[in-house]
């Protein structure tokens, strides 16, 4: 009998984590099926024509070219914030330190939330400095978003790393911040599954863009100007009654999607990389 | 490097406190009681009831996590306890592709299949009509997208149970479902319970995969196949608007800082569970 038990619930485990899996190919090809046959050169190599929301000529790289735009700016700014407190937190404080415990907390805590949360706060902030929606202001944004994620994955890769080498670079008199560098090369591929993944989650979110980036046609070719963003794009050419440009928001899926795949698998390379630097 | 953590650790108070100042004005307007239970939503006649808005998101969130718990406790049971090393290896870049893949696909994904399969097929069973965006549709596709937080999080809880218990059972003759029902579970229910709070609190703030599927009417939804309209849409959808209207502004501020406020106390306990189960368990 409770053989019969475990055997029908290991049957109905076996299913949900299946359900689970084609859930995940189901959606990714209906993307594709949905958006290749629209998927043309033209779409990623060219701004929106005249006439492009009616179903004319066009593309989407003001989308393209905003999205990396702003990614760029807010992987920029969240690193230089991003690897000093982690080097910090792990290297210069104790090893059981409250302070330290205290500050992974309220990351966990800022990675909790909403992105539409920091897209209002970038908001409230920006009409505060006098900054118009615009490329820097995506840009802050983003990066606060992505902020967290950084240290918080970056902080997990670091606690993993041996403490045998920084005491022995310590032993032979090095000082903290000379053994921070040293460890900083060998937690490189630690750092780009960080970056990946941060990456990913920046390029894709709509929400924090949507008040603070604006949206043009144009690749904005200062930071004062306003940014298109590849979610936004897709959200946008949705909510047109015309069919192809309906079409064209599932092209744009498409490259969304191809995108995340790549930043995915290869930050699936670069931890499966620093697993052989692990204690 | 000691003040970008001090920053890091006061960077939350900001947010809440600039959220908190942005709403003040139509808390001074208004009662803050009368705001959340008014289910009257006129801008421009001044009447600001987010009633619906609340309740929407609540419902929403709520389906999401009824669908979405039992998928993620069999499976991260199954491959906590039954599945061989190969299996959970070929499993992890699903789930991790599950948690990247972004709101707006999962947006376009519900629009192609899960409004229409609610509209033509499911719908007509229950009601006459229904254009299948709906709080159903919502969520369904906010399951989806918890679903890989929640698996996440019990796999950790699981792992933290010591060894020696679940050894000891086994030891004892009892077989391995015996183990997971009377140590497993038993032992991790703290865990997920953590878990579940954490997930809801993702649910809470999801928009634009929400948003897209689930009508956006302001009304509170009577069944599942009526639309709704939750809090995060209702800022991202009225943010062109509320410029010229300074009450309007801080009305959705407020909305914005009510997010805030639920979310990180939600978090904030779930962490603190979670953090103190992996202490507990910690031998090293």
């Amino acid at each position: 009998m409770k053989f019969l038990e475990e055997k029908i619930f290991k049957v109905i485990m076996i299913g949900a984590a299946v359900i689970i899996m084609v859930t995940l190919i189901f959606i990714i090809g209906t993307v594709f099926y949905k958006g290749l046959p629209s998927l043309t050169w033209d779409m990623i190599t060219k701004i929106p024509g005249g006439g492009f929301y009616l179903g004319k000529e066009g593309g989407v790289l003001n989308a393209i070219a905003g999205s990396i735009y702003i990614i760029a700016g807010a992987l920029l700014i969240s690193m230089v914030i991003s690897i000093p407190l982690v080097m910090y937190i792990n290297f210069y404080l104790p090893n059981k330190s409250h302070f330290a415990s205290l500050i992974r907390f309220s990351l966990d805590i800022l990675f909790g939330v909403p992105s539409i949360v920091y897209g209002a706060f970038g908001f409230a902030l920006m009409v505060y400095m006098g900054i118009k929606a615009s490329l820097l202001g995506g840009i802050i944004t983003v990066g606060m978003l992505i902020m967290p994620i950084m240290m918080r994955s970056l902080d997990e890769v670091t606690r993993l790393l041996s403490r045998d080498l920084p005491n022995a670079l310590l032993s032979l008199g090095s000082t903290k911040f000379e053994m921070t560098k040293v460890l900083l090369r060998q937690l490189m591929p630690g750092l780009m599954t960080a970056v990946l993944l941060a990456v990913g989650r920046g390029i894709g979110d709509a929400a924090t863009v949507l008040f603070t980036a604006g949206y043009t046609d144009n690749i904005p070719s200062s930071l004062s100007q306003p940014a298109a963003t590849l979610p936004l794009s897709i959200f946008f050419q949705l909510g047109s009654p015309v069919e192809e440009v309906q079409s064209r928001a599932y092209a744009s899926a498409v490259i969304l999607t191809i995108i995340i795949l790549i930043l995915s698998f290869s930050a699936r390379y670069f931890s499966s990389k620093f697993l052989k630097y692990k204690s | 490097m000691l003040g970008i953590a001090i920053f890091t650790i006061l960077f939350l108070l900001v947010i809440g406190f600039s959220l908190f100042f942005k709403s003040l004005p139509i808390m001074k307007e208004k009662n803050l009681w009368e705001l959340l239970t008014s289910t009257s939503w006129k801008p421009f006649k001044g009447d600001f009831g987010f009633l619906p808005y609340i309740i929407s998101t609540l419902y929403v969130s709520l389906i999401a996590i009824i669908i979405a718990l039992p998928f993620s406790i069999l499976t991260s049971i199954y491959l906590n306890s039954y599945s061989s090393r190969s299996i959970c290896r070929f499993f992890e870049p699903v789930v991790d592709l599950l948690s990247g893949i972004p709101p707006v696909i999962y947006g376009v994904w519900g629009t192609l299949t899960i409004v229409p399969l609610i509209s033509n097929k499911i719908a007509p069973h229950f009601v006459d009509f229904s254009t299948g965006y709906t709080v159903l549709a919502g969520g369904i596709v906010l399951a989806i997208m918890i679903i890989p937080l929640l698996i996440s999080i019990m796999l950790e809880v699981f792992r933290s149970i010591p060894r020696e218990m679940t050894d000891a059972s086994l030891s004892m003759g009892a077989t391995k479902w015996q183990t997971i029902k009377k140590i497993i579970l038993r032992k991790s229910f703290p865990g997920i319970i953590a878990a579940i709070v954490l997930a809801l609190s993702r649910a809470f703030g999801e928009t634009m995969a929400v948003l897209m599927v689930c009508g956006n009417i302001a009304q509170i939804p009577h069944s599942f196949f009526d639309a709704c309209y939750p809090l995060p849409a209702l800022i991202a959808n009225n943010y062109g608007e509320m410029l010229s209207m300074p009450s309007y502004e801080s009305a959705l501020m407020l909305a914005a800082f009510i997010l805030f406020t639920i979310v990180v106390l939600f978090n904030g306990l779930s962490r603190f569970t979670l953090n103190q189960i992996e202490k507990k368990y910690q031998f090293s």
